[in-house]
């Protein structure tokens, strides 16, 4: 490998037939060559090539990101087009391929760095030891809400930009006028003066010779024609005639399918079936003992499946057999107080001293909050399709991290990354799940057992026994409230921290403050799920807050005010959706409500929900969502991602529970595993605030801050507090007489 | 055994107890209809029979024989493209991962089909067999009370065109 160098490049290059390449660059060396070198080669070996001036003048935007119905492959090629000056109507998507040139440098910098350490929004610094780190976490990653805030801004911007700079340039010297005497509008440069108009492609001969500019000047929100604005999205119209090819929707030539059985148990072997078992199920191929499933090959999914049922699969003991959900909490509480007792606690943030605040304070609250496992429960089950030969493999598969797919599939069968192919579809939902390659490396370890593609399909029952987990948690706080019933300390202590870092901490001025966890590992599998930590602090945190505000004989809305000392941002957004929810005003009897404010991947999101309690049943009728994400690149967008994320996050607080018994997941598909339906589904009402700050998730911030707006409008109708998830498990009643 | 889908007849050999579903899926390769839960559950498996919503997942394939199959593939017009609903879905950009969406469009078809012009209850009603995953729900409801207006306003425009050629 060359050296690096510390700087990324912008590069160009003309392909046969006329197209003009246009890319952020970060692999030292000759730049036009290397780009027209590496893209004459077969397949797609090409760096970080973000955009294609076609000879007809549209412009095809290469996006390293996976659709999963939110909307990424039509926003990042709105925020190049933007900045390029180009023809929305003429702009083509195509979605990078899994491979690891792609690795998003953009991605890892953003979650590595943090937006603050970039010295400015223009990419051009990239040095080479960011570069080496992000290619070891094998990152073409979609996920941590992630794909604007650092591929937009990052490289999509940049790369249109840069080829707006570049034709511009062109066409100054190819008519010999300044390039200021230029005007730049829908992919078409105009000389007034001279009466000259011409297209985009007219220039790309011209543009690929010049030396490139390498921080082109990106626009201010004012000069955005694209941004900011909702072109219908690309990825729908395939979505409503069948059209659009999932995961599963794959067909190959002599393709099979294969059904799978994995120990219930997390970590139990399979004990492996004779190959002769099947020999009288007409269709059904082959068995493939895996270490901890067994799998069935045959004709089609449901002979498969159904072999599946009638096998006589069993698998060894474990030493997690007897664990049951009351056991892993169990530990969880031995595991915190031995951390307290020992004085080793993980120390999140440490204000002040809460100790002689809580030596001296005379009204004090603690609580202790918990919430189940989760699982994301795709509405397309886990699927993947493989073809092992013995010098490669091609998989296909909906994945959120297509090179981290590529990897694993490589490790597992011995082979070079390079001969491992992703062909990434369309995700019937992500939510994180499709984070985790474990499906891929069975669909792998099973096809290489045969000469021909096998379609591997899991049951429903599989996608939620085998899931990869929101954890089960629980979080304790203790605070003091002073006479003006200001809260002066602040002690939370919870089990296990992953993302996002600030998840847990609050928003609200408090002077003293020790926020603390403590690991304690259990045998069941963890992984991200929307909004990932903030899926619960959010709960903990601002449902503690209403406690404290009751106890203070303050308006919870007031008593956030109070406490949000120095942050006109939170105010903001607290305050209106106060005003949309009409805070204040006398609701009907046994109507409650209740509101949250919580900030995560960058979007700060305040919630009120207006719940009635009708004998013992629940009805949520409306909930007011404010959020204020910098900036809505695409505002229909993300108000549909608002809007999806309060559903997912009110079907885990009213519903969500995956409950552990005998080692095992106990709950099987959407009998025991209820989802929200539309009867259920509350009036959500959405308004963005822009605030020119740097910009925000869409896809999580939402969902976070529904459970513990919904926990206090419960308080506020009927002075039940939830302490635990889900609400499902908890008798209601209507009680006005505890706020009136 | 002979199925009659999307008005064509096609001849299958398949085990009559197969879900429909993976034979519309694996034999004619229609993957408009999608496995949700394999349990009648999640509405993703939607088809008509006749006119009304099954689930494919659950419905053995003999149960369909005499009976007139639609999926997906098979609402839109050949001459006006596709059914309103499917424009009413892009014109108020329903879907996000969009897996649940064939069967939600079918089951607000065979609502439609019987009620054409529903309240918010009826829509309630008809859909809370369709999960969708991605909460586009108000979306949905919005979809189906515009391609509703719009059948109206298009049956009406034939009323009157119908009256200017007699």
């Amino acid at each position: 490998m060359g050296k690096w160098t510390r700087r990324a490049f912008i590069t160009t290059g003309v392909l046969s037939g006329g197209a003009l390449v246009v890319g952020v660059a970060i692999r030292p060396g000759n730049r036009a060559g290397k780009v027209k070198d590496l893209i004459a080669g077969e397949g797609d070996t090409v760096l970080n090539i973000w955009l294609k001036v076609n000879a007809d003048n549209t412009i095809t935007v290469i996006v390293p990101h996976a659709e999963m119905g939110q909307g990424v492959h039509t926003t990042l090629p709105m925020m190049l087009a933007d900045e390029m000056d180009a023809d929305w109507k003429n702009i083509k998507m195509l979605e990078a391929p899994g491979n690891k040139e792609y690795a998003n440098y953009a991605i890892g910098k953003g979650f590595l760095m943090g937006p603050k350490d970039i010295p400015s929004m223009l990419i051009g610094t990239v040095d080479g030891f960011f570069l080496t780190a992000t290619k070891q976490i094998s990152l073409q990653m979609t996920g941590g809400s992630s794909s604007v805030r650092f591929t937009g801004m990052f490289a999509m911007r940049v790369a249109g930009a840069a080829a707006r700079a570049v034709l511009l340039e062109a066409a100054s010297e190819e008519w010999e006028v300044a390039a200021e005497e230029l005007v730049v509008k829908k992919s078409t440069i105009s000389h007034l003066a001279s009466d000259r108009t011409a297209l985009f492609s007219d220039f790309v001969v011209k543009a690929a010779s010049l030396s490139q500019p390498a921080k082109p000047r990106l626009k201010t929100s004012e000069e955005f024609t694209i941004m900011g604005t909702s072109p219908p999205r690309f990825d729908i119209p395939s979505k409503v005639d069948g059209t659009a090819n999932f995961g599963i929707d794959v067909v190959l030539p002599n393709m099979k399918y294969a059904a799978i059985k994995a120990s219930p148990v997390f970590g139990a072997k399979a004990k492996p079936l004779e190959a002769s078992v099947i020999k009288d199920m007409p269709g059904v191929h082959k068995i493939v003992n895996l270490e901890g499933a067994i799998a069935v090959i045959a004709d089609g999914y449901w002979l498969a499946k159904k072999a599946i049922k009638t096998l006589p699969i069993e698998f060894d003991k474990s030493d997690h057999d007897t664990v049951g959900l009351n056991d892993i909490y169990d530990k969880y509480l031995r595991d915190m107080d031995t951390a307290i007792a020992e004085g080793n606690e993980k120390k999140d943030v440490k204000k002040g001293s809460i100790k002689d605040i809580f030596k001296e304070a005379t009204n004090l609250l603690e609580a202790e909050y918990r919430v189940p496992y989760l699982a994301h429960a795709t509405m397309e089950p886990m699927n993947c399709t493989a073809l092992v030969k013995e010098d490669g493999c091609e998989i296909w598969v909906g994945s959120q991290n297509p090179l981290g797919f590529a990897n694993s599939v490589a490790e597992v069968l011995d082979m070079d990354q390079e001969n491992v192919v992703v062909h990434n579809q369309y995700l019937g939902g992500g939510f994180g799940r499709r984070v985790v390659p474990d499906v891929a490396i069975q669909a792998a370890l099973i096809a290489k057992e045969v000469d021909y593609p096998v379609k591997l399909i899991w049951s429903r029952e599989e996608d939620i026994q085998q899931d990869h987990y929101r954890e089960a948690n629980v979080s304790r706080f203790k605070a003091a409230l002073d006479p003006k019933g200001m809260i002066t300390a602040w002690n939370n202590q919870f089990v296990f921290k992953h993302d996002p870092e600030e998840a847990p901490h609050i928003l609200y001025g408090v002077d003293n403050q020790f926020i603390h966890y403590t690991n304690s590992e259990t045998h069941i599998p963890w992984g991200y799920w929307r909004s990932v930590d903030s899926s619960m602090h959010a709960f903990f945190t601002e449902s503690f807050m209403d406690e404290l505000a009751f106890k203070a004989h303050i308006d919870p809305y007031q008593f956030r005010r109070e406490h949000l000392t120095n942050a006109p941002r939170f105010l903001k957004v607290l305050d209106l959706a106060a005003e949309k929810a009409n805070w204040g005003e006398v609701l009907p009897a046994n109507w409650g409500r209740g509101i949250s404010l919580h900030q995560s991947f960058g979007t700060i999101v305040a919630q009120v929900a207006e719940i009635e309690i009708v004998e013992d049943r629940l009805k949520v009728h409306r909930v007011v969502c404010v959020a204020d994400p910098g900036f809505a690149f695409h505002p229909d967008g993300f108000n549909a991602q608002m809007e999806s994320g309060i559903v997912f996050g009110l079907t885990a607080a009213l519903y969500g529970e995956i409950s552990i018994e005998n080692g095992a997941v106990k709950q099987s598909n959407f009998h025991d595993y209820q989802m929200l339906r539309m009867e259920e589904s509350p009036k959500i009402e959405t308004y963005i605030v822009t605030s020119d700050n740097w910009p925000g998730g869409a896809g999580e911030p939402s969902t976070p801050g529904i459970a513990p707006a919904l926990a206090n409008a419960i308080f506020n109708a009927s002075g039940i507090r939830i302490r635990e998830l889900p609400v499902k498990n908890h008798e209601l009643k209507a009680d006005s007489r505890i706020l009136g | 055994m002979k199925l009659n889908i999307n008005k064509t007849i096609h001849e299958v050999e398949v085990d009559p107890a197969t879900p429909l579903l993976w034979v519309i899926r694996e034999q004619f390769g229609l993957t408009g209809t999608k496995f949700g839960c394999g349990i009648g559950q999640c509405g993703a498996c939607t088809v008509q029979l006749d006119g009304l919503p099954i689930r494919s997942c659950l419905t053995p394939v003999q149960v369909a024989a005499d009976k007139e199959i639609t999926t997906i593939e098979g609402i839109s017009d050949q001459d006006s493209g596709l059914h309103a609903l499917q424009k009413a879905w892009i014109e108020e950009q329903v879907p996000q991962c969009g897996y649940c969406q064939s069967g939600q469009i079918m089951s607000a078809h065979a609502l439609l089909t019987e009620n054409t012009s529903p309240t918010d209850e009826d829509i309630d009603m008809a859909m809370s067999g369709n999960i969708c995953r991605c909460g586009t729900y108000s979306r949905i409801k919005k979809g189906i009370k515009r391609a509703a207006e719009e059948l109206a306003a298009a049956s009406t425009i034939n009323i009157e065109n119908n009256g200017e050629v007699d």
